[in-house]
């Protein structure tokens, strides 16, 4: 559990990232929170000759609550979402999320722009973010760019960030109506067994619309926009939550881990994602 | 007459002797940081070795080169089996009388096994080294199943076959196979056949308990030195059996014995994976007697998790047999034991497969059998005894499975099919089928006092509706009520019939008062945790009338302390515990002949009391022992040596039989296979209460372990041996957040043959608590057909069972 020899830097500025990530393509790594990359490094299973720490870059750390978006640095930790009250009414389903990854100590530590750049399945918040429809600003030699969530992931621990950009802010369109992030875990501390972010607004009786993205269930998050397309115009009801259902499963593909085989994960992700669906339709 | 103010109650406060809450005197320290664990130590010029190990679970080393490794800056030197083999160390005694490579000897039996030792100014450039060593290997077919081992043409342990091909006996018998270890039998096979052929009743069933691993927070590791110039080593480590240590490490190595001195510091939990000796303390001295420099070895995480002594792994098949209405007339039980690539289980010489045969329960069963075959496959060598006696809770998840099999078979309650079987309160001592005599029980007692507070009636009635709201769709959650009664052996033991590697397992305790009234006693044990020197000084108060506050115990370094066998198998207060009490009355006898001296009177004319001893019938005239401390050093006393010392060696005359009545009310949802414990309710009797706050630590750790255990935690590998848990992310050990709150209760059945009646508690939550976690699991689902399911009941499996059971619709 010791990393190979590596070259820290710590620059002032994101010109001094940026700088170091040419020279050092794809020898160098960011690290945020480090709660990711870190124990890869100690398994000796990342290789990052050039680790280049995020936290004297100032800028990356703030929470801006706009009219209709939300803006969320890079840099701004789980724990940060979980006390920040403004973003509690703005769009609770962060801070519902985020009290659901790892523990207290690893939530001071872990960022929201480390959990969605390191392009883990494993992490809560990328599929959270295909739910929101976020958008990940990211910043290299050629500038701001910026990539919808739902187009972010293309394998596990690979993305449409290129290796000499830096992933600085998440921003999302401010969520409306009933909201649920339901997790299967086996312990605190633990990945999902399946989970399920979902958003979902209401008119009268009937669903006006309804975003549904799933994590761990693939090597990527999964949104399945035919999940929700499945409840626009329903009661919600129980033929409903089945098309959901069912329209989900099709666009998830796990695989067997310690946690159980493929017909237990189908399973629970049908359950999971039902639960999810009844508890935001019950707040939206 | 003597100025005496305090209330006879008050002197026995003050004492904080037997009986009262006394609080930890370890926790200054370790809450504050402050404690001092192996890894802790820092001597000056100190080396840091560590393990190139096998990435394969049965391959041939064709070849080590060393020489990139011998370049990295920092490193040393590197050891292999080759620089071993001159020393006679390439391999080593195991304590379960078979013998392990140190380090790879030609080839390799499991995954993570120890292949070279780098040796290195410090840990990051050992782990710069250890990626530099060039091993190759020829893999070789992998047997990872015991049955598959056993009809297995693939010979995993050459040295074992001799050169014609026939086997040579092993240490405990002949063996049957080139993979076959040991049989091992207790009780009398003939007429349990006949009974069980001829019953009214019999059930069968086929259980695994699965490949765990003891967790302790602070993983193995030790630290040797030696000084060539006055030729002594000094071997700091993490050892549960100190002296035990120093025996081995003379044994093998050639110094004689008084030029080794182990230390055991302060140690983070032990539950049993620090009993064995391993490895990584050979290299450690064998590298410290080649650089001439202080090394350190301390195992990390995933090399904790993965080769440093499993739990379990025992595959048990039962038939019980009763009568209609439920008399349980036998038992036979087979096991067939997976001890992985070596045989380095810890238990007594003459007990390969532990105490097993106290497989009959709390259960009065005229007549058993038990038969244990032990088999090597390619996995982790170990078998030790976590957080229990010597394979006792596989033994007690056994009969209480099978208890529960059978009541299905009876569609009988599984709580009265066990009262009306318990052992009478008038049959104790009783002589159980498979040879131990139990020494004392009130199991009715117990029971009804359980059964009586969780209102046991009024749970199966709620049950019993909550399966109709389930058939009615009213409901996806299942209640499940798990019931367990265990009968513990532990103390281990009388030498006649208790060793290991040849060292009979008494213990001991010796004491010196100071002139001023305070104390030292140490002794030859080693907490881990348990509160040792808090318990032990509470004994003593009580015995000799010092204040706990005033005495110090000292244990674990074996220049200092009494030979003794170590802690494990909670074995401390039946064994050292009763040396303590024992070296404390010598302490009295001497110290009333002073007191009435000093009283002017015959010895006979004096009587202790509390803190004193008392002229009879005048109690105004009396001596403290703290005036007695003094006197024995400052007073000529005719006959008497000066000072007031003593030491004690026990050898118990039988084992304690701690007990205890366990009831577990669990929902499990059907849908996703996740279990929630409602309540969790634990009557324990282990005799004589020495702290009751420590007993209710212990009971909630233990407890705590066997949730573990029982609903997730494994040690598992894939068919090609590797192993699928090396960390804390898939080997579940349990926080807070997992943990239910548990309601602690008692009854005190003191052991007769103890000197202060005690019996050890510290692995009864453990060993009770596990099949009582299981047999809520099971229960929830017996109304659906369900009989058996294997543990761990993690989400998946549990999820099976009601799968296969048809509750997914």
């Amino acid at each position: 559990m010791i990393p190979a020899v590596f070259e820290y830097y710590r620059p002032k500025d994101m010109a001094g990232v940026l700088s170091l990530l040419e020279e050092h393509g794809d020898d160098a790594r960011v690290m945020a929170g480090g709660h990711s990359l870190i124990p890869l490094m100690k398994l000796r299973m990342a290789d990052v000759p050039h680790l280049i720490d995020l936290q004297d870059v100032g800028g990356l750390s703030g929470i801006d609550i706009g009219s209709d978006s939300i803006r969320i640095g890079a840099m701004v930790t789980q724990s940060d979402i979980i006390d920040h009250a403004g973003l509690a009414s703005a769009a609770p389903i962060l801070r519902e999320a985020a009290l659901q990854i790892a523990d207290p100590q690893v939530r001071y530590m872990g960022t929201v722009g480390g959990n969605v750049a390191n392009g883990d399945p494993g992490n809560d918040m990328p599929g959270l973010m295909q739910c929101l429809n976020a958008t990940f600003a990211v910043i290299g030699p050629d500038g701001e760019r910026d990539i919808p969530a739902r187009e972010f992931y293309e394998a596990a621990y690979m993305t449409a960030r290129e290796d000499e950009e830096v992933l600085t802010a998440v921003t999302i369109p401010l969520p409306r109506g009933g909201y649920a992030y339901e997790k299967q875990k086996r312990k605190i501390g633990d990945y999902a067994t399946a989970a399920a972010a979902v958003q979902i607004v209401r008119d009268g009786d009937t669903c006006a619309s309804a975003s549904i993205a799933m994590t761990n269930l693939s090597d990527t998050p999964i949104y399945s926009e035919e999940a929700g397309t499945a409840l626009v115009g329903t009661s919600v009801d129980d033929a409903a939550l089945k098309a959901a259902a069912t329209a989900m499963l099709g666009d998830i593909d796990p695989t067997e881990d310690n946690r159980g085989p493929v017909a237990f994960k189908n399973h629970v992700a049908g359950v999971i994602l039902r639960r999810a669906i009844e508890r935001a339709w019950s707040r939206a | 007459m003597k100025d005496d103010v305090t209330s006879r109650e008050e002197r026995v406060e003050n004492l904080k002797g037997m009986g009262c809450s006394r609080k930890r005197v370890e926790d200054a320290r370790f809450t504050q940081g402050k404690g001092n664990y192996v890894d802790d130590v820092k001597l000056d010029g100190m080396l840091f070795g560590d393990f190139v190990r096998s990435p394969y679970a049965h391959a041939r080393i064709t070849s080590i080169d060393t020489a990139a490794a011998l370049k990295v800056p920092g490193v040393l030197a590197v050891l292999t089996a080759a620089d071993l083999e001159p020393l006679g160390l390439h391999w080593m005694p195991t304590l379960a009388g078979d013998k392990q490579m140190v380090l790879a000897d030609g080839k390799v039996l499991f995954q993570g096994q120890e292949v070279a030792f780098v040796v290195a100014e410090d840990r990051y450039a050992a782990a710069d080294g250890i990626e530099a060593v060039d091993v190759v290997y020829e893999e070789l077919p992998v047997l990872v199943n015991p049955f598959e081992a056993l009809n297995s043409d693939v010979v995993l342990r050459e040295d074992l076959v001799a050169e014609d091909g026939s086997l040579p006996d092993g240490a405990h018998g002949p063996r049957k196979h080139h993979n076959h270890i040991f049989t091992w039998e207790a009780g009398d096979k003939a007429p349990t056949e006949e009974v069980i052929a001829n019953a009214d009743i019999v059930a069968e069933e086929e259980m695994y308990y699965h490949r765990t691993h003891p967790c302790p927070l602070e993983t193995c590791g030790s630290v040797a030195s030696m000084d060539k110039v006055n030729g002594k080593l000094t071997l700091w480590g993490t050892f549960q059996a100190p002296h035990a240590i120093r025996t081995i490490v003379s044994l093998i190595s050639g110094l004689e014995e008084h030029n080794i001195r182990v230390i055991s510091p302060d140690i983070g939990g032990g539950f049993g994976n620090k009993v064995g000796a391993y490895p990584g303390y050979v290299c450690s001295v064998v590298a410290s007697i080649v650089t001439g420099k202080p090394v350190k070895w301390i195992e990390d995480r995933m090399d904790n998790l993965m080769t440093t002594a499993f739990a379990r792994d025992y595959w048990m098949k039962g038939r019980i047999s009763a009568t209609k209405e439920g008399k349980i007339t036998g038992l036979h039980c087979h096991v067939t034991a997976d001890h992985g690539g070596f045989d380095a289980c810890a238990d007594p010489t003459k007990f390969p497969a532990g105490f097993m045969n106290i497989c009959t329960g709390s259960y009065d069963i005229p007549t058993a059998f038990l038969e244990v075959d032990g088999v090597y496959t390619n996995k982790a060598p170990g078998g030790v005894s976590y957080r229990c006696s010597f394979r006792v809770t596989e033994a007690v998840y056994f009969i209480e499975r099978m208890i529960e099999v059978l009541a299905i078979k009876l569609n009988m309650d599984a709580a009265e099919l066990r009262r009306i079987n318990f052992i009478r309160k008038d049959q104790f001592p009783y002589t159980a089928a498979l040879g131990w005599e139990y020494d004392s029980g009130d199991y009715h007692t117990a029971w009804d006092k359980a059964l009586k507070t969780v209102d046991y009636d009024g749970l199966r009635a709620e049950q019993a509706q909550r399966v109709e709201d389930f058939k009615a769709g009213k409901t996806r959650k299942l209640m499940g009520i798990g019931l367990s009664f265990f009968t513990e052996i532990v103390g281990a033991g009388p030498v006649k019939n208790c060793d290991i590697l040849g060292l009979g397992m008494f213990d001991s305790c010796e004491i010196r008062i100071h002139p001023t009234g305070s104390a030292i006693a140490r002794l030859g044990t080693i907490s881990q945790g348990q509160g040792h020197a808090t318990t032990f000084a509470q004994i003593l108060a009580s015995e000799i009338g010092l204040p706990a506050d005033s005495i110090t115990i000292e244990e674990g370094d074996t220049d200092t302390a009494p030979y003794g066998l170590g802690t494990y198998g909670s074995r401390s207060t039946p064994v050292a515990g009763a040396a303590t009490a024992m070296a404390g009355r010598k302490i009295r006898a001497k110290a009333q002949m002073i007191a009435a001296y000093l009283l002017e009177v015959h010895d006979d004319d004096v009587t202790f009391d509390v803190d004193r001893f008392v002229v009879k019938g005048a109690p105004e005239r009396f001596k403290t022992m703290k005036e007695i401390a003094f006197a024995a050093y400052n007073q000529a006393i005719p006959g008497l040596e000066p000072g007031l010392e003593a030491v004690s060696y026990y050898d118990p005359p039988n084992m304690t039989y701690p007990f205890g009545a366990y009831v577990c009310v669990m929902d499990i949802d059907v849908d996703t296979g996740v279990p929630e414990i409602r309540r969790f309710y634990a009557l324990d009797d282990c005799g004589t209460r020495i702290n009751p706050m420590i007993i209710e630590g212990q009971v909630h750790g233990g407890l705590t372990e066997a949730l573990a255990v029982a609903l997730g935690q494994e040690i598992a590998y894939d068919d090609m041996g590797n192993c699928k848990t090396g960390t804390l992310m898939d080997f579940f050990l349990p926080t807070a957040w997992e943990v239910p709150n548990y309601e602690t209760d008692y009854t005190v059945t003191p052991s007769p043959h103890h000197p202060i009646g005690a019996k050890g508690v510290g692995e009864s939550p453990h060993v009770g608590g596990v099949p009582c976690f299981s047999n809520a699991v099971q229960d929830a689902f017996r109304a659906f057909g369900n009989t058996h399911t294997n543990m761990p009941h993690d989400h998946w499996r549990i999820w099976k069972t009601a799968n296969e059971l048809g509750l997914h619709g």
